[in-house]
């Protein structure tokens, strides 16, 4: 690896750590981006040259301070501070030095950073922007790819979503055990966000949205070694990696989407199940039941299943049901009747989705669902017409082609053979 | 003489690493480990998955304790190993140089073994 790709690596690792203990330090967004950025500069000229350092988060915070301090000094006129050869050459002293700055809050520091990005007044898709932008360092070109929008007009989003932060309390204090849990489980919920907009973009593997799920898995992998114990951060790791190890069979050659029981389950990504599967374990030992360890669970008995049909679809069910039970909603109760249907067959599911139609009926899956269901009744017509609905719903061009190779299906049998030339 | 090389690296800026970097570092490991193959040295080598994933019981207690997470907190972290059989600490040396050009970051702690069971797990 060139050392240019190194540095980065490196960099890329320390960001939420570094930034996090600066944003503490200045209590100010704008200040820490900014000292951070120039810590990062001064890093990129002095790394090559006197080699890396033991700690590059401990040196980029050091640096960072300084630079910070520096600047809002050199707005005031007052005298600057030394340069950063002379902190660069203390060597060994800087990582000591930084431990005490930051050795007892740099948990909450990052947990911090990606709090403030959670904040409960922005729309989803701004906390993602948010998260991606300031914790992962991603660029504003790159954001502005996954989520398909011109990048002036990403610029303005994250610009926007940034001043309604500035406006906010920044809970600067370290948290109580309970608010701790708190902020814990909205920054899990956050991360899960960040990892779906990637993942429901099926239609570029390869491209800038899937990148989201790899960003995602390094987020709640960051968040896991800071609080190794905690199980629904175990079971959200574990379910991200479950699912992305599925990443390269869920789109055929042509950007179709291949469902799960279609895939080609020998080129699922083994290592990526395995580490899933060894952190489910360790969460499952905890028996503090949460949403994240049950969709885990469900994943995880997909991955574990050799054949589509050695999967276990009565567990599959029961722990659908138990997700109804912790996070009531008409899409789980949805995703329960597909595992029904398996169990013990379509007019079940049937009857089960049918009293969803009123709050579902803007959803693209339901009607997915509904349609193959019907289709497997052989009431065809009805089918035709859920169908008919879910393409005009379809989020993604792969969802409607998926879609139209059903009705294509009906069409086809609708026909009389004599008609078939 | 056996030796362990104990690989510390910081396994957030490993598992940083895109698909395409990690092919690379691993494809250049596996240019040292064929040479080592070749001349019989070769050894058991493993790479371990994140600290994430570890537990740690402790013993020293009557009733040992289950903690999540690995032993040691460290800032570079445990992940993998090999057994190569070298001459002399010189040798090991330059082994270890050779990774180190493949894989560059953290370091390698090189320790003689005292006591070596082959184990009769298949590949």
């Amino acid at each position: 690896m060139s050392d240019l790709a190194w540095i980065e690596a490196a960099i890329t690792a320390a960001r939420p750590q570094a930034l996090g203990a600066l944003l503490r330090y200045f209590r100010d967004l704008d200040i820490a981006e900014e000292a951070f950025q120039d810590a990062c500069l001064r890093a990129l000229r002095a790394w090559p040259r006197n080699g890396p350092p033991r700690d590059p988060a401990a040196w980029l915070i050091l640096v960072g301070r300084n630079s910070g301090i520096d600047q809002t000094r050199r707005i005031r006129r007052q005298t600057e501070l030394p340069p950063e050869e002379a902190i660069s050459d203390l060597g060994d002293v800087e990582a000591p030095l930084a431990e005490r700055l930051d050795g007892a809050h740099y948990r909450d520091d990052v947990l911090r950073l990606l709090f403030v990005c959670c904040h409960s007044e922005l729309p989803a898709t701004q906390q993602i922007a948010l998260a991606l932008r300031i914790v992962c360092g991603l660029g504003v070109a790159q954001i502005a790819r996954a989520f398909l929008v011109g990048e002036s007009a990403m610029e303005q989003r994250i610009t926007r979503a940034k001043a309604r932060i500035a406006k906010a309390e920044v809970p600067f204090e370290a948290p109580g055990a309970v608010e701790r849990a708190q902020r814990l489980g909205v920054v899990a919920d956050m991360i899960y966000l960040v990892f779906n907009e990637g993942y429901s973009a099926a239609d570029d593997p390869a491209g800038a949205r899937a990148s989201l799920c790899g960003e995602a898995i390094r987020l709640a992998r960051l968040l896991l070694r800071l609080f190794p114990a905690e199980s629904e951060i175990m079971g959200l790791l574990a379910l991200m990696l479950i699912q992305h190890a599925r990443a390269g069979a869920r789109v055929d050659a042509d950007g179709q989407i291949v469902l799960l029981e279609d895939q080609d389950r020998s080129s699922w990504n083994r290592t990526m199940i395995g580490e899933g599967l060894a952190l489910l374990d360790k969460a499952m030992r905890h028996r503090r039941r949460g949403p994240h360890q049950v969709r885990a669970a469900i994943a995880a008995l997909h991955a574990r299943a050799a054949r589509p049909e050695d999967t276990d679809w009565p567990q599959i069910e029961r722990l659908y049901g138990a997700l109804e039970r912790l996070e009531p909603s008409p899409v789980v109760t949805l995703n329960r009747a597909v595992a029904v249907a398996k169990v013990a067959g379509p007019a079940a599911a049937l009857a089960m989705i049918e009293p969803l139609a009123p709050r579902l009926g803007g959803y693209f899956h339901f009607f997915g669902v509904r349609g193959a269901l019907l289709m497997q009744l052989g009431r065809a017509s009805e089918a035709r017409a859920a169908f008919d609905r879910a393409i005009a719903l379809a989020n993604t061009a792969a969802e409607a082609t998926h879609i139209r190779a059903h009705l294509d299906r009906l069409a086809r049998e609708a026909q009389p053979p004599s008609a078939v030339r | 003489m056996l030796y362990a090389f104990l690989c510390y690296n910081d396994e957030d800026a490993v598992f940083s690493w895109s698909q395409e970097e990690d092919d690379a570092v691993m494809a250049g490991l596996d240019k040292v480990h064929q040479g080592l193959v070749a001349k019989r040295k070769f050894g058991p080598a493993v790479r371990l998955m994140p600290t994430t994933a570890a537990t740690t019981l402790r013993k020293d207690s009557d009733t040992p304790l289950v903690l999540d997470g690995p032993y040691a907190e460290t800032k570079e972290q445990l992940l993998g190993f090999y057994v190569i059989d070298c001459e002399d600490l010189d040798e090991a040396l330059g082994v270890a140089r050779d990774l180190a050009k493949a894989n560059p970051g953290g370091a390698y702690e090189i320790r003689p073994l005292r006591l070596f069971l082959p184990g009769v797990l298949p590949t």
